[in-house]
């Protein structure tokens, strides 16, 4: 029994014919790609610095041009894929999966829990996003530098996770915590409005336990339009991560982020402007597609938007 | 109405309560103190007249309570980093012209947006709605760093008819503020278009057309009228992004403005000026907010139909 085929086969169709929408869809699988096979694709790795060249404009030997330490900006561009596919992937899947549950929950109970639930939303939504995580990186970064925190195994255990990923898992907790938000409250308002629908009636006529209903029945019905938002909101993220390297409290050097590149290009933007042009248009290429596929998404799933 | 307001009001209370609730708790739980990132370690002696000084010997709970007596009586305490400016002179001198570049910032992207997304939606699967669309959709994509890149790369170093950065004059603030509102606009344009074609389709406006009302007077009275009053629920979200937006923008330009502030201030573990740039940026989105329901409440005569 597939209950939802007809609908998805029906969408999926839709968004085939939609240009922007594939164009957005084969630019995201062919990133993906390229921040998979990064060590096999990239000319040299991203922080081996060739003092020789520093600044060259692209040539044969370095095609996008290097760095001001002379590393190689192509490689470091492929690398820094991984960054912010890593971020906005991570970014999407707890937006999705807490922002549901906890809306849903919210949203099916009512009455006091509801009220509860959603004055804390209410409070986190009036925080904005961007202080909070700032300040999250701040806490946990310059935390672990000192004496005290240095005797903490469980301590230590985060700053050897941390450095594998480069200095970003502060960034995905920091985005984690404030991306569901949104989507809670946005979920809450439709099973508001689907707890009332017959079929949901019906299902609790036969006794079907509160559990079941919401997995079974609210929860699917949430997927499309809370799936279209999270896609929308991917841009959010990147540009997140993006932003806090720029401003210098995001990866550690040298890992190579793409708003880290950037900031790195403002330096030198007079004598060498090439250097910030081609981190800044990948940032706007994988925001655009993710723009694309969402727009798409959106007029798949819901056709009485577009007519 | 007054009876909503109030309640709307009250209601930030809390809120701002538990946002300097978090600020200072994930501030003081960082270990070690504000100054033991300066050049040469302190002397114990100096170190613990310092701590003293400021109070950070005491309780967490205390430092707390004494930041937000202090707070309420409209005083946000001493700068550690500028020795000797208080955290209300620092926010005297920057919060204007963050104010300012922000105004501008909602103006410029109402100024392009709601036109342009009105035009989409009129000339609707036109060439012309196709183009402003996509548009729209770059403008929402590009983030403020490569625009501003781009912006200052055309305008000032090829073209040399704007200063690059700084601020203060007409000329200087132009390439920010659009760098700033582009976003916005982008935003707008596509809630606009969205907004009135779905009013369009409505009974009165074939009414108003049929009895022979011209185009121009259904779209501008009949239409708009109804169709901008999702425009205006977005407006505080957008005076979020323009905060946020902000700390890009005041960095690349070099304005000194909150957000110049509030970084360098997170970097060195300011206490004081974090928490008082921190509160006040929350203040700020609590107000749009606030102002934007008052707004929507005021203009949208089926809201109040609902709640009573």
């Amino acid at each position: 029994m597939k209950p939802n085929s007809g609908l998805w086969r029906d969408a999926f169709k839709r968004l085939a014919k939609n240009k922007l929408a594939v164009s957005g869809a084969v630019i995201i699988f062919f990133l993906v790609l390229v921040a998979i096979m990064a060590p096999l694709i990239a000319p040299r790795h991203y922080s081996d610095a060739d003092f020789a060249a520093v600044y060259s404009p692209p040539g044969a030997l370095y095609p996008l041009g290097a760095d001001f330490l002379g590393r190689d900006l192509l490689s470091r561009l492929i690398y820094g894929t991984r960054i912010s596919l890593q971020v906005g992937v991570l970014g999407a899947l707890s937006a999705f999966s807490i922002g549901i549950l906890y809306g849903t929950i919210s949203g099916y109970f009512g009455g006091n829990l509801d009220n509860v639930m959603m004055r804390i939303v209410d409070i986190l939504y009036a925080f904005p996003d961007l202080l909070f995580v700032i300040l999250l990186m701040v806490t946990f970064k310059s935390g672990y530098g000192g004496e005290e925190a240095a005797k903490n195994p469980l301590v230590l255990g985060l700053v050897a996770i941390d450095k594998q990923l480069g200095g970003m898992m502060f960034i995905l907790i920091g985005i984690s915590v404030t991306s569901w938000v949104g989507m809670a409250r946005m979920s809450r308002g439709m099973a508001l409005s689907l707890r009332e629908r017959e079929f949901v009636q019906a299902a609790k006529a036969q006794g079907a336990h509160d559990f079941t209903i919401m997995a079974r029945h609210l929860m699917p019905n949430l997927v499309g339009p809370l799936l279209v938002s999270v896609t929308l909101a991917v841009p959010g993220y990147i540009g997140t991560e993006a932003f806090l390297s720029f401003i210098g409290l995001g990866v550690d050097p040298p890992t190579p982020s793409w708003g880290a590149m950037v900031a790195d290009g403002y330096q030198a933007m007079r004598s060498y402007p090439h250097l910030a042009i081609f981190p800044g248009l990948a940032l706007a290429i994988v925001m655009l597609s993710f723009n694309f596929l969402g727009d798409g998404l959106r007029d798949a799933l819901d056709p009485k938007i577009k007519q | 109405m007054i009876g909503y307001v109030v309640r709307r009001m009250l209601w930030a209370v809390p809120v701002c309560f538990v946002i300097s609730v978090i600020t200072f708790g994930l501030m003081h739980s960082i270990p070690g103190n504000p100054f033991d990132k300066m050049d040469k370690p302190l002397p114990a002696q100096v170190l613990k007249q310092l701590m003293a000084h400021y109070q950070l010997d005491k309780p967490v709970y205390m430092q707390y309570l004494q930041y937000i007596g202090n707070a309420l009586q409209g005083n946000l305490g001493p700068s550690y980093q500028y020795m000797n400016r208080t955290v209300n002179e620092i926010i005297a001198g920057s919060f204007p012209k963050s104010i300012v570049l922000g105004i501008m910032g909602v103006a410029v992207a109402l100024i392009i947006g709601v036109p342009l997304g009105i035009v989409a939606a009129v000339r609707h699967n036109t060439a012309m709605d196709y183009l402003s669309m996509f548009i729209a959709l770059i403008g929402v994509s590009v983030p403020a760093m490569t625009m501003a890149w781009i912006l200052i790369w055309v305008f000032a170093l090829k073209l040399g008819i704007l200063p690059v950065a700084r601020w203060g004059s007409v000329q200087q603030a132009i390439l920010p503020v659009f760098t700033l509102g582009v976003g916005g606009a982008a935003i707008l344009a596509r809630l606009t278009r969205a907004s009135l074609l779905q009013v369009l389709r409505e009974d009165y406006i074939r009414a108003a057309r049929a009895k022979g009302v011209t185009e121009w007077i259904v779209i501008v009275r009949h239409a708009l009228r109804n169709a901008l009053i999702p425009v205006v629920t977005v407006l505080g979200p957008l005076t979020a992004g323009m905060l946020t937006g902000s700390l890009v923008v005041e960095r690349i330009f070099a304005i000194p403005g909150l957000g110049k502030y509030f970084v360098e201030s997170v970097n060195v573990r300011d206490y004081p000026v974090i928490m008082g740039t921190t509160l006040l940026y929350a203040l700020v989105l609590v107000a749009a907010n606030l102002l934007v329901d008052i707004t929507y409440y005021w203009i949208d005569p089926r809201i109040k139909m609902s709640k009573n």
